[in-house]
């Protein structure tokens, strides 16, 4: 059975057909699932929190799409175990929620980036980055303002000693600290980054290094369903 | 009753914006240094005293206004 992904649609997301394009190609079955639903599909195996500017980015960015209905499920869904994935506002927003460590702020250059950076893998066991190996080097574009990362030296410092960094910029493109670019949380079932997978998936269009990380989430969720399945 | 919140980024935190308004300003030949660039947010609040008030826009900072990990507030409320 292909792996049921719901793909969130907030108010102003806008990358949230290319993820649900993607996520198909890789074999998923994919649903777009609207910010007002109370409830995820039945059997839902993963939920991917797409890129956009979620109700216009007032206040700071994601901080307002956290109080979306559909988002105390995810949260539940979460808390469960279940695999959650956030791209960009995505991020933002897993982050406002305390989903997520930490907190994305306007880039140090105050400009939007839009364009291919490389990044470094620093773990492979986890249901992200599966498919990579250690210190692999994936070309995939960024397109944000507010992809700074940050959290306080003593937080940073715990989560590089949890191994809670999953990806960091080869070369900082946005001040984030740490060059991180992409976040677990401590239980490791839901990471936010800011490049965007769902923009790599061809290497028509310049890479294909982001369906890495989108084949692994589809991976896992077929080893939990399968789990289910025997249990 | 009204209510000013200011929220701030805290010290310490890398702040552009503020950093682009002092270059500005420099540039119009004002001798300034350290800007910061934060936020106001005037509410009408629904309340029988300031202390009540005053705990109401408090727990609206914590919950939405401002994120603890980047930014201060100082709430003002006005008889």
């Amino acid at each position: 059975m292909s792996p049921r992904v719901a793909v969130i649609q907030f108010p102003g997301s806008n990358d949230d057909r290319d993820a649900l394009w993607a996520l198909k190609a890789l074999g998923a079955d994919a649903t777009l699932v609207w910010h007002a639903y109370a409830e995820l599909p039945a059997k839902t195996g993963s939920v991917v929190l797409p890129g956009g500017f979620s109700y216009g980015d007032y206040l700071r960015c994601g901080a307002i799409a956290r109080f979306a209905p559909v988002m105390d499920a995810v949260t539940r869904f979460a808390a469960d175990g279940g695999l959650v994935l956030g791209i960009c506002n995505g991020f933002q927003i897993l982050c406002e929620a305390g989903l997520l460590p930490g907190v994305l702020r306007p880039n140090a250059s105050l400009s939007f980036i839009c364009r291919d950076v490389a990044l470094r893998v620093e773990r492979s066991d986890t249901p992200f980055t599966s498919r990579c190996e250690p210190g692999q080097r994936l070309v995939i574009p960024i397109k944000h303002h507010d992809g700074a990362w940050f959290a306080p030296a003593e937080l940073l410092a715990e989560l590089e000693s949890r191994g809670q960094i999953l990806l960091r910029y080869e070369e900082n493109p946005n001040g984030a600290v740490g060059d991180v670019a992409a976040v677990t949380n401590e239980a490791g079932n839901v990471m936010g980054l800011m490049p965007h997978p769902e923009h790599a998936v061809d290497p028509l269009l310049g890479s294909g290094d982001g369906a890495l990380i989108l084949a692994a989430l589809l991976d896992a969720v077929r080893e939990t369903s399968a789990s289910v399945a025997l249990a | 009753m009204r209510a000013t919140v200011l929220v701030r980024p805290k010290e310490g935190i890398l702040d552009p914006q503020g950093q682009a308004v002092e270059q500005s300003l420099r540039k119009l030949g004002f001798a300034v240094a350290h800007a910061r660039v934060g936020r106001v947010v005037d509410v009408e609040v629904d309340a029988s005293s300031t202390d009540e008030a005053r705990q109401r826009v408090d727990e609206m900072c914590m919950q939405l206004l401002a994120n603890p990990l980047i930014e201060s507030y100082e709430v003002e409320v006005h008889e």
